[in-house]
């Protein structure tokens, strides 16, 4: 710490997203309410030309050796970049999609495949280049600091105190393995941030003292972050300790590979659709036109309620622009269909997505959600944490737990209907279990403010303004089969023992005093690992032998290997289990030997051999 | 104790080392000047266009800014594509279709990478008065011009400005007459 102290001059907040990242910082010790600055990021945005931009399109384009002219690809800081990234990049891929890295981030959380494999971009042939999804956040990370480097040539960033923010949905081996690319790319003071709690920090430092005015104690505050490709759900309560007003994240909801992109393309191929039955096909690269002019028409549909159909127009491939240029529109009643009725339809609230099996695990894909409807996904997780808030804010009673506020975040809701109408949802509930309207917070800018919010979270962090406590989302258990006598053909059932509890803060740690393992020298032993988000009371050493499918997740197993170091291979020793919950914010499991002389760190990302 | 100038250093002590190099030094400093000059407007893209003061002597312009934003043109609006057309073997429904491409794309590009605004705020077809000493390369007089300033006279056009140009810095080795590059699916 005392390091930083003396180097670090600015808090620097990256949003690092599934299909854009955002640079934002501001300098540390500024005055109480500075807003936080946006770094604009140079990247190519055609070959040979140089933009800076305010977001970097989170993509890696692997380009043939004849491809491109190689003094085409120089940017600022090197005229032989190691990889192509940005808006290049998607470009590029939109034409050439089986050489593009694309929601390598998607990846990170992926269970059941080896994050540190090189296999993306996913089924392409043998000669493309392969980049592991660490790999992919690396190289992201890296242009981040070259921008950053070369604005800030006094003040690099490896000095700085940087917040990196990840999914509020994000598991432990996807978290250690965010901050392990910010490692290697060179990050040194490094802090991770929900992005949902970002987007709640941006909106107190743009509220400056009158959030107080805003929110009261007994509030609950749900945050839905709708971003490119995932949604990414929090609840925060308000309540009071010695006079002051305290915000507390008391929930977080699943991964949901659902967001803004999703709506686009469901435009683009109901187009595509109304096309056919004219008699027109298209062809797949008309695909893309359409999605691109869907998504204008879209806005401006959206934005201006007096228009009733805009036209969209893919253009030719060729150089004949007219006569081959494809004509149609986009109206009023098919936007709102689509997109309102089909993502945002209103239901009850005890209309739920079917829950999707983890039967998935072994399938090579993205566990894309299959629900389009994002009104279910947020039915499930009021419903699933009805009693979050009743240890802070005193016993609740109904189905699901009743927001009274509500910030929205993510280019989705530029839209004002789409906002309008997830308010009007949410109040749907809250007047049918007859309780009253919930009110929008205002203020923050939905492309831009996870980054900003980091970045003052770099501030809030040293001492100013308020700060959310939460600590750790869910409680951590690891599988170990039951003592109960065998019986031939049956699998010995398993039990569920509490390694880490739910809320477990940033620099805390508890041993596990009760539950001694003995771990055989020179072999790997793998666990079982699960996560709850529900069971809030389990303490460390819990042991459970029942709970029901959905309180508790599957996640990657996890391992632990003890080197023959000094010890005979084969032999037992005794350890117990220690869970730390790191400074960054990463879960951090060893197997301690009993004397406490000695530790192993256990793997929650396992590498396949 | 007397030092004699004109007499060549026998040996190259520190002393003359240094006031070599300085002079080196200075040498290539001084033939840096003007290419320096030559080369900061380019490397500020994003400063304010200041309104060009009457030249007293001829200045070529470089093609490089004019041909990238031919390109950024073709690439957004399809731009060179809808001047080569022949329009009149079109319909207008075909004509408009395409103009609807060129028109959303070539705002899109002035808007990103130009900041407009109008010289003059007054309402067209307004009357307004021109104190002596206005800048005449910012309005033109027509009509009826005699006599001195004032003038008073009708807004006609309010004219454009750009206050800012932002253009994408280029690569050394690119070759900027490539408007659009063929393109070849494979």
């Amino acid at each position: 710490m005392s390091d930083t102290e003396q180097n670090a001059r600015y808090a620097v907040g990256i949003d690092l997203g599934t299909t854009h990242c955002v640079l934002s910082y501001v300098e540390l010790g500024a005055e109480e309410g500075t807003p936080p600055e946006i770094v604009t990021i140079p990247q190519l945005t055609q070959p040979g030309a140089v933009e800076a931009q305010t977001q970097l399109p989170s993509f890696i384009y692997q380009p043939h050796d004849q491809e491109l002219n190689s003094a085409d690809l120089a940017l600022p800081w090197s005229e032989n970049p190691a990889s192509l990234v940005g808006e290049l990049a998607r470009n590029l891929g939109s034409k050439t999609p089986m050489r593009l890295v694309s929601s390598a981030k998607s990846w990170l959380c992926n269970a059941g495949i080896d994050r540190h494999e090189a296999f993306l971009p996913l089924n392409s042939p043998e000669e493309v280049v392969k980049v592991s999804p660490l790999g992919a956040s690396i190289t992201f990370l890296e242009h981040l600091r070259e921008a950053w480097n070369h604005r800030f040539p006094d003040a690099p960033l490896k000095d700085q105190e940087v917040i990196l923010t990840v999914p509020a949905s994000f598991d432990p081996g996807a978290r250690e393995l965010t901050a392990e690319a910010a490692r290697v790319a060179g990050i040194q003071h490094l802090t991770l941030l929900e992005e949902p709690q970002a987007a709640v920090y941006s909106w107190l430092q743009t509220c400056g003292d009158d959030w107080r005015q805003q929110v009261t104690v007994g509030d609950i505050i749900l945050v839905v972050d709708i971003g490119g490709g995932t949604t990414d759900l929090s609840l925060i309560a308000v309540s009071e300790s010695d006079g002051n007003l305290v915000l507390d994240r008391i929930a977080v909801g699943e991964h949901i590979l659902l967001g803004g992109d999703n709506m686009d393309l469901a435009l683009a191929y109901r187009i595509k659709a109304k096309l056919a039955q004219e008699g027109k096909s298209l062809q797949p690269w008309q695909i893309l036109g359409i999605t691109h002019g869907c998504r204008e028409a879209k806005e401006q549909l959206l934005a201006d309620p007096t228009l009733d159909a805009v036209p969209v127009v893919v253009p030719s491939r060729g150089s004949k622009l007219i006569g081959g240029t494809l004509s149609t529109e986009l109206t009023r009643s098919e936007v709102t269909e689509t997109l309102i009725e089909g993502f945002f339809p209103l239901v009850d609230i005890d209309a739920h997505p079917a829950h999707q099996s983890r039967g998935a695990l072994n399938q090579l894909g993205l566990p894309y959600a299959k629900d389009p409807a994002m009104s279910r996904h947020l039915a499930a997780f009021l419903s699933r944490q009805k009693g979050a808030a009743d240890e802070l804010l005193g016993p609740s009673e109904g189905s699901f737990i009743q927001p009274s506020a509500i910030l929205l975040n993510g280019g989705v809701f530029k839209a004002p209907q789409l906002s309008e109408r997830t308010l009007a949802l949410i109040n749907h509930w809250l007047n049918a279990a007859g309780a009253e309207n919930a009110r929008l917070l205002q203020g923050i800018d939905l492309d831009l403010a996870v980054a900003r919010g980091a970045a003052y979270y770099g501030q809030v962090r040293q001492g100013q303004g308020v700060r959310i406590r939460g600590g750790t989302a869910s409680a951590y258990y690891i599988g170990i089969e039951s003592s109960m006598p065998a019986i031939p053909g049956i699998e010995a059932p398993l039990e569920a023992l509490c390694i880490a509890p739910f809320g477990m803060e940033e620099g805390t740690e508890v041993a596990l005093q009760d539950s001694e393992f003995g771990l055989v020298v020179g072999e790997t032993v793998r666990f079982n690992f699960f996560a709850s988000t529900t069971r809030r009371d389990d303490e460390a050493g819990s042991q459970l032998d029942y709970w029901e499918p959905e309180e508790l997740d599957e996640l990657p197993e996890i391992q632990t290997h003890l080197s023959t170091e000094g010890r005979k291979s084969g032999d037992v020793v005794p350890v117990r289990l220690v869970s730390r919950i790191t400074e960054v914010g990463t879960l951090c499991l060893e197997a301690v030997t009993l004397d406490g002389s000695q530790r192993w760190q256990v793997e929650l990302n396992v590498r396949e051999a | 104790m007397s030092i004699e100038f004109s007499l060549i250093p026998v040996a190259f002590d520190a002393l003359h080392l240094l006031l070599l190099v300085l002079a080196l030094l200075l040498f290539v400093s001084l033939m840096r000047k003007p290419a320096d000059v030559n080369a900061k407007p380019a490397e500020q893209p994003s400063a304010p266009v200041e309104p060009a003061a009457t030249p007293s002597v001829l200045k070529d312009t470089t093609p490089e800014s004019a041909l990238q934003l031919l390109s950024l043109l073709q690439q957004d609006a399809r731009f060179l594509d809808f001047v080569h057309e022949d329009l009149s073997s079109y319909s207008d429904a075909d004509i408009g279709a395409a103009a609807r491409v060129v028109h959303e794309g070539s705002k899109k590009t002035i808007a990103g990478y130009f900041t407009l605004s109008p010289i003059r705020t007054e309402e067209e077809e307004s009357r307004l008065t021109l104190e002596s000493g206005f800048d005449a390369s910012q309005v033109r007089l027509t009509g009826n011009v005699v006599g001195s300033a004032p003038f008073t006279g009708t807004l006609v056009h309010r004219g454009w400005k750009a206050t800012q140009v932002r253009l994408p810095q280029l690569a050394k080795g690119h070759d900027v007459r490539i408007l659009a590059p063929a393109e070849v699916e494979l």
